[in-house]
């Protein structure tokens, strides 16, 4: 099922969580909301869902306008952050409820409720434990009853608020590739939201980057990683470094110096230089690039990280340098990123 | 419920430690203290009731029971029972949910308001319905052209009956369904229930326990209220007199075995209570909200 998100604006007690919002999923689709708290990707999840409704703006799934049904009618499978499983009922309940309270002709009987049951806890790979109770459960095993009671009732979406936020470390990778293999054999459309950028580069076909209730952009994590499109996106999206610098002549100058990077489509004047601290070409001598003095080393895993301080304002830039690179430990070290972006000074 | 992670929240007494624990002999007598003071004042007075129920045998105390006019005030009482504390149990839930699971205005008032039963004398939530409900009251009039009756009624027994066992069911419920959220609804909605079975599949088994220890305390109190019943009843023998009253009456005759047979039935109602209260407690800790002692 397509679900398009059009304009969509939402207020709680007049304080915008989602500002003129725009967003296309296509069928079948994997896609991550990802943003820091407070970004609005938990209430745009919630707006597809029907949990909320929007204040301006539309939600379309396939043709139909879906903005002012209630979540009963949308049919969405929805996960919670925390489970919210039923504790007084068993496994099997829990996964058969959605059916149980159907009424009418599309009321399977009880013996095939038990059945649909049986079928996906076979799929979330939990046989055996149909009469257990979700307290008697780990918190990775909630999880998988958790998804497998959301796709009982054969929705059109199925949506996933932090699927993996309260489980540690080992489980949650662990899941986030059961998640895939679920999300393959099963082909719905999933959109989840995660505050963990690993979890969703690893994960999603596309990634929609959010920030204070807006779309920053929206793509693959090639995509997301190697051309961001905004500053926030650049500093959000793995590790960067970046400095204030000027445009003039189309070549890129800091302080009085130019730094040997050409950039003949730049908009002359003030402008911040993003890079990728690990994506950095050591220099001998300094005819154009950047130089500073280490101001502090620290050794992080299989490299050593270096803080330099860089022209008359002692601006600070990170970089990254091998181990047993000898300017690791020189006073003066002098670099030009192979790949970097300029974006305008606000 | 094969439920071990809520069992371990039933009360438990582990021992304290050392830094806190007192010398033996102030233990000691802070225990003593503590048994002197519950076996004089209400174990004593427990064991004189049924005592004086009995001391002219079991004869006399079946007889006593089986008077016409006690007869009649335990059917009353248990008709005020049976219709307060049902309609309790619906204005509590509704409450609860109202506020628990609602932002609304004048939301802070609403809880001030159902606590006013509490803090008011029973006596006083009497007099409030003969006023409103009197010959001279406010209503008496328009009533009184209708041919409706219910001061000196069963109707009035019922309604002051309700407006002091109002909190209990609603107390009990409130701080559980704050604690419990909206997560498991909004669960049940997601999954295609509609408004009635979420209530019924889900809210309702969730706060089942607090609601049963509600329906207890409020029981027990709607049997046993005596001042705002006493103001509204007009005492009127093998009518109005529920069997607080009546042991009252009884008592003022100086028919001892009679009034300490009837007390000895509501004595008996506390202890069942009481021992219920326990149970629920022991089983559901948890699951009971943390406003105990009305």
């Amino acid at each position: 099922m397509e679900v398009r998100v059009a304009n969509v604006r939402k207020e709680f007690d007049r304080f915008p969580a989602l500002r003129d919002v725009s967003l296309d999923i296509k069928s079948g689709e994997l896609i991550a909301l990802l943003g820091p708290s407070g970004s609005g990707k938990t209430t745009l999840l919630r707006l597809i869902a029907g949990l909320e409704r929007p204040t301006r703006g539309k939600i379309f799934f396939g043709e139909e306008d879906a903005s002012h049904k209630s979540i009963q009618e949308r049919n969405v499978g929805f996960v919670f952050q925390h489970y919210a499983l039923f504790r007084h009922m068993t496994v099997a309940d829990n996964i058969g409820f959605g059916l149980k309270v159907r009424h009418g002709p599309t009321r399977p009987s009880a013996q095939e409720i038990r059945r649909r049951a049986s079928e996906l806890l076979d799929l979330v790979q939990l046989s055996g434990l149909e009469k257990r109770y979700p307290a008697q459960l780990s918190g990775g095993q909630r999880q998988r009853v958790a998804l497998a009671r959301a796709m009982a009732i054969e929705p059109r979406v199925l949506l996933l608020d932090e699927p993996f936020g309260a489980l540690d470390a080992q489980v949650r990778r662990e899941l986030r590739r059961w998640l895939r293999e679920i999300h393959d054999t099963t082909g719905h459309t999933t959109v989840f939201v995660t505050h963990d950028q690993e979890e969703a580069l690893e994960l999603a076909d596309r990634v929609v980057v959010m920030s204070q209730g807006r779309i920053e952009q929206v793509g693959t994590a090639d995509e997301i990683y190697d051309k961001p499109n905004s500053p926030f996106v650049y500093g959000f999206i793995g590790e960067s470094s970046s400095v204030p610098v000027k445009v003039e002549d189309g070549q890129v100058w800091i302080a009085d110096r130019p730094i040997g990077l050409s950039a003949p489509q730049a908009q002359e004047g003030q402008a911040t230089l993003f890079f990728r601290p690990h994506d950095v070409e050591l220099v001998d001598g300094c005819s154009g690039c950047i130089a500073g003095t280490v101001a502090a080393s620290r050794r992080v895993a299989g490299t050593r990280r270096v803080e330099l301080e860089i022209g008359g304002e002692r601006q600070r830039v990170e970089i990254e340098l091998p181990v047993d690179h000898p300017a690791a430990q020189k006073s003066r070290v002098a670099f030009r990123p192979r790949r970097w972006k300029l974006f305008p000074a606000a | 419920m094969a439920d071990p992670e809520i069992k371990s929240y039933a009360p438990h007494h582990e021992s304290q430690s050392a830094a806190v624990t007192e010398s033996p002999t102030a233990r000691a007598v802070l225990m003593i203290v503590a048994f002197a003071f519950l076996g004089v004042f209400l174990l004593l007075p427990l064991i004189i009731v049924f005592n004086e129920a009995f001391s002219k045998g079991v004869g006399a105390y079946t007889e006593a029971l089986s008077d016409p006019d006690t007869r009649s005030a335990i059917r009353l009482t248990l008709l005020v029972a049976a219709i307060s504390v049902p309609l309790n149990v619906v204005f509590g839930i509704s409450a609860a949910w109202a506020i628990a699971k609602f932002e609304f205005k004048g939301k802070a008032f609403l809880t001030t308001l159902i606590d006013l039963p509490f803090s008011v004398s029973p006596v006083i939530s009497g007099l409030v319905y003969v006023l409103l409900f009197g010959a001279q009251g406010l209503l008496g009039g328009w009533l009184k052209a209708h041919g409706i009756v219910i001061l000196f009624a069963v109707p009035g027994i019922v309604l002051a009956t309700i407006f002091v066992t109002f909190p209990f069911v609603a107390r009990e419920l409130i701080p559980l369904m704050q604690e419990q959220g909206n997560g498991d609804e909004e669960a049940a909605l997601s999954l295609g229930a509609n408004g009635w079975q979420t209530f019924w599949y889900v809210t309702l088994p969730n706060v089942k326990w607090g609601l049963l220890y509600g329906v207890l305390l409020c029981n027990a109190r709607a049997m046993g209220e005596f001042g705002a019943v006493s103001v509204v009843s007009g005492h009127i023998r093998g009518l109005t007199n529920t069997m607080p009253l009546h042991v009252e009456i009884l008592y003022n005759e100086y028919n001892a075995v009679g009034a300490f047979a009837v007390a000895s039935l509501l004595a008996g109602l506390a202890l069942v209570t009481l021992v219920l209260k326990t149970l629920l407690e022991m089983r559901y800790g948890a699951e009971i909200a943390a406003t105990r002692g009305h």
